[in-house]
């Protein structure tokens, strides 16, 4: 423990300073990310699928030193010390990255007092921060982490008053301290139904009121010190909202923005285009029936490529080619299943988009890569290459396919214990069935972890 | 207990004697109250003798035929083996490469009573109004325009159990439906299938009229509420089997009016008939226990605990019970009682020996059974135990045959059996497997690769007319 405290305090200088003019410098920062657990270890053997340059590396090694990947490579040069993982005839990938998830805010969906998702209808809405609520200790965490999935955007959710939902923050699975990697890493908000819903009825009243937002933030930017001094109109949102969208306008922080049917799309871009902001889609339903203006306004879409349903009248184009489609067009896309107690099925989701006509490949690179891309993450994590953090799953056999799991994970280069609450409900009834035992299993006591 | 078709004679002699109509009353036509009261005008589709061969067929008894074949004649499965001839003029399909499975069953779906789109007007699957509805039937719910019907169809699904929901203690009559393109629910209606009632435990109902200061507001209100009900129905049950010893003793003439029929208690007396089988929302462990003893008490059967999230905790209960549990493959933590759900539930139960299988309770995860089921294996085998895929395969198609009371006509590829078959791409358990074609009755009602083959509700016509179109061809129609 004492190591590892000392290497985080080395970390912090590495780490990029607190440059954000919202006033929530502390928060802003990107925290320590490094967990090295003072080993090295060499993975080697596997089909390793770097996602980067280097491509696809037969019989490759993976080296993880000091919490980052060292060396990749057909050829690498092993240390003495390193601790080596045989991992031939299996599959190495860089971790999976939930691009939405609601890790550490929703413990039991239905009991409110562990749901610290939404605003709900406190007076806050951009300023709402998830980060301030996360606990890393949540049991979904191992569930998931056990199955691959080592990164995610925590976010916000909407309440029943705000169209803007708040901040979103990424954190990394494998750590209870530092485990946030960057704060206020995008703002979420809601057009479509369930804007419109929260505006009052209409889509138009949505737009409107998310308009006044922006230009009232603008304006408060421009006139910091007037406002302070009374001399400013009112404003629509509290001044931590305004200030919270600061970035957003500045176009540094993306807008994860949940449209449905292609003409709220089109009206999300026309907005993105009038305040110069960095779109983010989350739904995107008929996002296929708008991919080229997708595609030309670099706009990515976080999509759940099960979804075939018209479950909604803002969603009868949806079809389970809609990825593939996307793709073709040219539009970065990553998975948002909405499920966050099994965000590991995003594997199940994945292998069906690439049922659906998705390159396999391309589909790797959605789970893996391209929320980093989309969160402007991809310089820490999202490949296997040097110098990135150490996310690596060695996989039985393809990543995408139902009887495949996750033989190890690394966290930012720490080896996780392969164990989570289920496990431990599943060997301790196990025993049960296996022993044809009467006796309830609650009275044998688990080993310590 | 009198059969209720029994009673049914004896009230439409006294009905045709109390009006003085013809007076017939001697040779009375039993009118089959209530069971057919709706009864199905399900036509199997056109089909033609069918003979697939070359795939390796998982027949769903538990056995897998390598280069296998199946005949399929008349509506049924008229052979399956490594060899059989085709007759003349059957139409032969090469499904070397491919595999075959029996076509799936769902015991849970709310198709068409929360069907696609959501919308207030749609929501017709809970009669919340009352914590015990016995007298609702999810029939006269169930929309068969919903698109979920063609998309699970699309998905392998030839059969399918539509429930209430699980807002009341009692949700009322399920009906079991052969998923074929219909305007009427009748037309959609599995022949001569045991209805089903659906019930519910837990945190549900409780929530539903404890949030409105009404019964039942705790676990031990919902045990009390079940109970009830099953007592008012042995007191109905008594009032008529009076009356019917009046007509026997006096004749029908004398015997006097009957009692007023109560369609809730009427459903029940059926249940503890043991003509409607009890399909039972139930999570966690104890309270399964605590529903296999009410059963006890009032001598009737749970035919299956559906959800049952903690049942890999009790198999040995359910197996004594011969009640079946209907899991899904790792759905978890949304609720209080599904805080305990693991992967392994399905195979853990196999394992302890008792009848388990997969279901959906989704319009999405009904699309595809065949990947939920082969997660549950996947589990399982992590777990340690010894499963093959040709028994798993009976998680999705002989078990809910089981647990729907129709084993005997579908859920295995046997002679004599309903010809409802799937053809898949590839090994269905793989995430890469798509079905290419689906029999049902004999009938191809789904092929990928033909859009005749391939139903669109109603409701999804006009929604995306180009009118950029050629007005000549096609968006001129």
């Amino acid at each position: 423990m004492k190591y590892l405290t000392m290497i985080l305090a080395m970390l912090c200088v590495a780490c990029s300073p607190a440059d954000r003019s919202d006033g929530y410098a502390d928060n802003a920062a990107a925290r320590s990310a490094v967990h090295a657990d003072g080993k090295t270890y060499a993975i080697t053997g596997g089909t390793v699928y770097t996602l980067g340059a280097a491509g696809k590396i037969e019989h490759g090694t993976v080296l993880v030193k000091d919490g980052k990947i060292a060396a990749v490579g057909a050829n690498v040069d092993i240390p003495a010390d390193a601790e080596r993982i045989d991992a031939s005839g299996k599959i190495v990938t860089p971790g999976i990255f939930d691009p939405q998830s609601q890790f550490g805010i929703v413990e039991v969906g239905a009991v409110k007092e562990t749901r610290d998702a939404s605003a709900g209808d406190s007076r806050f809405s951009a300023a709402f921060d998830v980060a301030d609520a996360i606990n890393p200790r949540s049991v979904l965490i191992p569930v998931n982490r056990i199955a691959g999935v080592t990164r995610a955007m925590v976010s916000p959710t909407n309440g029943d008053k705000h169209i803007i939902a708040g901040r979103g923050a990424i954190i990394d699975l494998g750590s209870t301290e530092g485990f946030i990697h960057r704060d206020a890493a995008a703002m979420f908000a809601a057009l479509g139904e369930t804007g419109a819903e929260q505006a009052g009825g209409s889509r138009a009243a949505a737009m409107l009121a998310l308009r006044e937002a922006l230009q009232d933030a603008k304006d408060y930017a421009d006139n910091t010190s007037a406002y302070a001094s009374n001399q400013r109109r009112k404003y629509a949102l509290t001044r931590l909202d305004l200030e919270a969208l600061g970035p957003v306008l500045a176009g540094e922080e993306p807008l994860v923005l949940h449209v449905e049917r292609a003409s709220d799309i089109e009206a999300a871009l026309r907005l993105a285009r009038d305040f110069k902001l960095k779109l983010v889609v989350s739904g995107g339903a008929e996002a296929w029936m708008v991919a080229d203006e997708l595609a030309a306004a670099h706009v990515p879409v976080l999509l759940n490529p099960l979804e075939d349903l018209p479950a909604h009248f803002e969603t009868l184009g949806s079809t389970l080619e809609n990825a593939a489609r996307l793709q073709k067009a040219g539009v970065l896309i990553a998975f948002a299943t909405g499920d966050t107690h099994n965000a590991r099925n995003v594997t199940q989701a994945a292998g069906n988009a690439v049922a659906n006509g998705l390159p396999w490949l391309d589909a790797l690179k959605a789970l893996m890569l391209n929320p980093a891309r989309i969160y402007g993450m991809d310089q820490d994590v999202g490949t296997l290459e040097q110098g990135k953090l150490a996310d690596v799953v060695v996989w039985s056999g393809d990543p995408l396919e139902l009887s495949t799991f996750a033989d190890q994970v690394f966290i930012a280069g720490r080896r996780v214990p392969m164990v989570s609450r289920q496990t431990m409900l599943r060997d301790r009834y196990m025993q049960a069935i296996r022993d044809q035992h009467a006796m309830s299993p609650g009275y044998i006591k688990p080993m310590a972890l | 207990m009198k059969s209720s078709c029994m009673r049914a004679a004896m009230l439409a002699a006294w009905l045709g004697v109390s009006v003085g109509v013809a007076a017939q009353a001697a040779t009375p036509q039993p009118t089959e109250f209530p069971s057919n009261a709706f009864p199905s005008t399900y036509q199997p589709l056109p089909s033609q003798t069918t003979l697939i061969q070359h795939a390796t067929i998982y027949t769903g008894t538990g056995e897998r035929i390598d280069d296998g074949s199946v005949l399929l004649r008349d509506g049924k499965v008229a052979a399956i083996g490594k060899q059989v001839e085709a007759p003349a003029g059957a139409v032969v399909i090469d499904a070397e490469g491919k595999f075959v499975t029996p076509g799936l069953i769902d015991v849970h779906s709310h198709l068409g009573v929360y069907p696609s789109p959501s919308v207030e007007a749609t929501a017709n699957g809970n009669e919340m109004t009352n914590p015990t509805t016995p007298q609702v039937m999810a029939e006269h719910s169930v929309w068969p325009q919903d698109p979920g019907f063609n998309t699970a169809r699309a998905g392998g699904v030839t059969t399918l159990e539509i429930l209430p929901g699980s807002g009341n203690l009692i949700g009322g009559r399920s009906v079991v439906l052969k998923n074929v393109p219909a305007t009427t629910v009748q037309g959609m209606k599995f022949p001569d299938a045991p209805y089903g009632l659906k019930m519910a435990c837990g945190e549900n109902p409780m929530r539903v009229y404890g949030s409105r200061h009404q019964f039942p507001s705790t676990l031990m209100g919902d045990v009390a509420g079940y109970r009830q009900a099953f007592a008012d129905a042995q007191a109905y049950d008594r009032e008529w089997k009076a009356w019917e010893a009046k007509v026997k003793a006096k004749g029908a003439a004398d015997a006097g009016p009957p009692p007023k029929r109560d369609l809730g208690k009427e459903t029940l007396a059926e249940v503890l008939d043991g003509r409607i089988r009890v399909q039972m929302h139930c999570y966690r462990a104890d309270e399964m226990a605590a529903l296999l003893d009410v059963a006890q008490e009032f001598d009737f059967k749970i035919a299956a605990f559906h959800h049952a999230v903690e049942a890999y905790k009790i198999p040995h209960l359910l197996a004594k019970a011969d009640t079946c549990a209907a899991m899904w493959a790792d759905w978890w933590g949304f609720k209080m009682e599904a805080w305990d759900g693991i992967r392994a539930n399905i195979a853990m139960v196999d394992a302890g020996g008792a009848c388990a299988m997969i279901h959906s309770d989704d319009e999405n995860g009904i699309q595809r059974l065949n990947q939920e089921v082969a997660k549950a294996l996947a589990a399982g085998r992590r777990a340690g135990l010894d499963i093959s895929k040709e028994h798993a395969v009976m998680w999705m198609t002989l078990n809910p045959a089981k647990a729907l009371g129709l084993a005997d006509r579908i859920g295995s590829l046997e002679p004599g059996k309903d010809a409802d078959v799937v053809i898949w791409s590839a090994d269905p358990f793989s995430v890469y497997a798509r079905t290419e074609k689906v029999f049902l009755d004999g009938a191809v009602v789904y092929e990928r690769d033909d859009p005749q083959r391939q139903s669109t509700s109603d409701f999804m016509l006009g929604s995306f007319i180009d009118p950029h179109a050629d007005a000549a061809g096609e968006g001129a129609r």
